[in-house]
């Protein structure tokens, strides 16, 4: 019976990946007949000879766009239109069907708790809400807080489209969203970010504690792992004495690679068992969620993408290697034994910093590939809005005949990245978890 | 300057830092103890099991071709052993056959010796008794001579004659 689940999965998927380009262009189709109102107020003229002085008494300083004016621009932008896809949202549109899911926002006024189908959120729009909640409004798939008085905070109303404007802050020029209602435009506060300011974000007028698109793409992800493996761990225990077949086989193939490639070449023979499993629940975890995010018209998860979980991915890899690091890695990394002594500090220094460094490109590497195929697809599939927007419908068509094989060609290029950068992320953890755990014979 | 919080993807969120936190942390819970250490275990212990069957198919061969040099080395000594035993039994018969011939030889070269002698002592005896037997018979023909040499000589000398004629000496 499986057999033929795996059938069906394969035809599916096959039938899925030949049409990539048509799924993701009629996706795009509704973008380009869209009023892209990032770039209607967006007008960095007008800051030019802009006098900063006279708004020092905490009045931001900014370029309101006009709620009434002309929205006319309906160039495509592929980058904002990649970024749109590829991030986090509080709604999940499946070939422009949105699906609402949960919030979860805490503010200074309380906790709210609903569904984001409150945001009347209509089908190919761009996933720009149509109503507020509480003073909440969804704009390009996630959940901000208007915060201009004024705009009404409690309940449900309709309101106009978004709008982009800037203002300066500390010198540096930053986007500014708001929300048309009544045609006047709000200001909408940016989302909570856990940077600190570093990386020009911080904590705002609403936490987003939701489970978003990637929370449930998780989710899903982890439950389908937790189904196939459960089969096939069954198998293993009903017949040991039987040679594993079907998807046991398959599954097998990756566990055994796994051991015998990663976790014991790295941690040895006599240690592997204690970090094998989290080793695998690494690489499937990641495997599963690449892999997710490549189904095309199930809205291009980018959970691996982002920045947010490779963070966490890369956190508990630096606190599992700190617990388990012996006295001799701890010395290794403070006071180098077999150097000259003043060369000790420096190294520490190094060393040091190479506890988090290693941690950090983890992170990076595995969210900017996984993103940066995204993009890639998402780029090349923007070549038939491009063309279209150049030549008309021939240009579409143009476009089209472009954008197919290079998309098919980049999504085949993001299967194997997908196991490779899965792969990359466990052997480099094992690696650290081996020099930690490492008993040096000097 | 670039903001990488431009870059919405890379936006630390703190929402889906927890969720991903709490999913990971559960994923990797219950993997562990419903298949990852299950399964872990299932492979180390059939490939400890092949191994074992793979040295104990080894060992297995081992004691076979031991038992088969055994079996020949047994073999051999059997055969050895047989001839051996021929030989010995060969040589038992021979010297039986050699034995029984001696002892025939000298139970006849007695039994010769012995008949010898009895012939010898029966020849004695017969020639005694004939000796007896001539001289009674002697006595009695001179008994009666005398007899008849008493009654007259013309009829003595018919009467010995007649005498003579009746002796029949065997």
């Amino acid at each position: 019976m499986s057999r033929n689940i795996y059938s069906a999965l394969l035809i599916f998927t096959a039938i899925l990946f030949s049409f990539p380009a048509i799924s993701q262009g009629h996706n795009h189709d509704d973008h380009s007949g869209h009023d892209h109102d990032s770039h209607a107020g967006h007008d960095h003229g007008a800051h030019e000879g802009h006098d900063h002085a006279a708004h020092a008494g905490g009045d931001h300083d900014s370029h309101t766009p006009n709620c009434s004016g002309d929205h006319g621009d309906h160039k495509y932008d592929p980058a904002a239109t990649a970024i749109h896809h590829i991030s986090d949202a509080n709604i999940w549109s499946i070939m422009e069907f949105p699906i609402p899911l949960p919030m979860i926002l805490k503010s200074d006024a309380g906790i709210d708790m609903f569904m984001s189908s409150k945001f009347h959120v209509a089908s190919m729009h761009h996933e720009d809400g149509h109503a507020s909640y509480n003073g909440y409004v969804m704009h390009e798939g996630s959940a901000y807080r208007v915060n201009q008085a004024g705009f009404p905070m409690d309940g449900s109303v309709d309101h106009g489209p978004f709008t982009h404007g800037t203002e300066m802050v500390d010198g540096k020029e930053r986007d500014v969203k708001f929300v048309c209602y009544n045609n006047t435009p709000y200001r909408i506060e940016q989302r909570t970010t856990l940077d600190g300011g570093v990386l020009g974000g911080g904590i705002t007028n609403f936490w987003d504690f939701s489970p978003t698109k990637n929370v449930i793409a998780m989710f899903l992800s982890c439950l389908i792992l937790f189904f196939l493996f459960r089969g096939a761990a069954k198998k293993y225990k009903t017949n040991p004495e039987k040679a594993p077949s079907g998807l046991q086989g398959m599954l097998e193939t990756m566990v055994v690679f796994i051991r015998d490639e990663v976790a014991i070449p790295f941690i040895g023979k006599e240690k592997y068992m204690k970090f094998f499993p989290f080793l695998l629940s690494l690489f499937f975890f990641i495997l599963g969620l690449n892999l997710f995010g490549q189904i095309p018209l199930l809205g291009s998860v980018n959970a691996t993408g982002n920045l947010t979980i490779t963070a966490v991915l890369a956190i508990i890899v630096l606190i599992l290697v700190s617990v388990n690091g012996n006295l001799d890695y701890w010395k290794h990394i403070f006071w180098m034994p077999g150097v000259p002594t003043f060369v000790k500090p420096l190294l520490a220094v190094v060393e040091g910093m190479g506890i988090f460094i290693k941690p950090l490109t983890l992170m990076l590497r595995l969210a900017g590939n996984i993103s940066a195929g995204h993009i890639a697809i998402l780029s090349f599939i923007g070549l038939i809005f491009i063309f279209g927007d150049l030549f008309g419908g021939i240009g579409s068509g143009m476009g089209l005949a472009v954008a197919t094989p290079l998309t098919l060609f980049m999504m085949a290029i993001e299967i194997i990245v997908a196991f490779v950068q899965a792969f990359v992320f466990t052997i480099l953890t094992a690696s650290y978890i081996g020099a930690a755990t490492e008993e040096h014979h000097h | 300057m670039f903001l990488l919080l431009d870059f919405i993807p890379f936006q630390p969120s703190p929402g889906l830092a927890i969720w991903g936190l709490v999913i990971f942390l559960l994923f990797w819970a219950i993997m562990a103890k419903v298949a990852f250490g299950p399964i872990a275990n299932a492979l180390q212990t059939r490939e400890n099991d092949i191994q074992d069957a793979l040295d104990s198919a080894k060992s297995a061969k081992e004691e076979m071709a031991n038992l088969k040099a055994d079996n020949e080395k047994l073999l051999a000594k059997a055969r050895e052993e047989r001839s051996e035993m021929l030989k010995e039994a060969k040589n038992a018969k021979n010297k039986m056959i050699a034995d029984a011939k001696e002892t025939a030889k000298e139970e006849a070269s007695r039994i010769m010796v012995q008949a010898n002698q009895d012939i010898e002592n029966s020849k004695k005896a017969a020639m005694m008794e004939v000796k007896n037997e001539v001289g009674a018979i002697a006595l009695s023909i001179a008994e009666k001579v005398i007899k008849k040499e008493l009654a007259g000589n013309s009829e003595q000398e018919s009467f010995v004659k007649s005498l003579v004629k009746d002796i029949n000496l065997n």
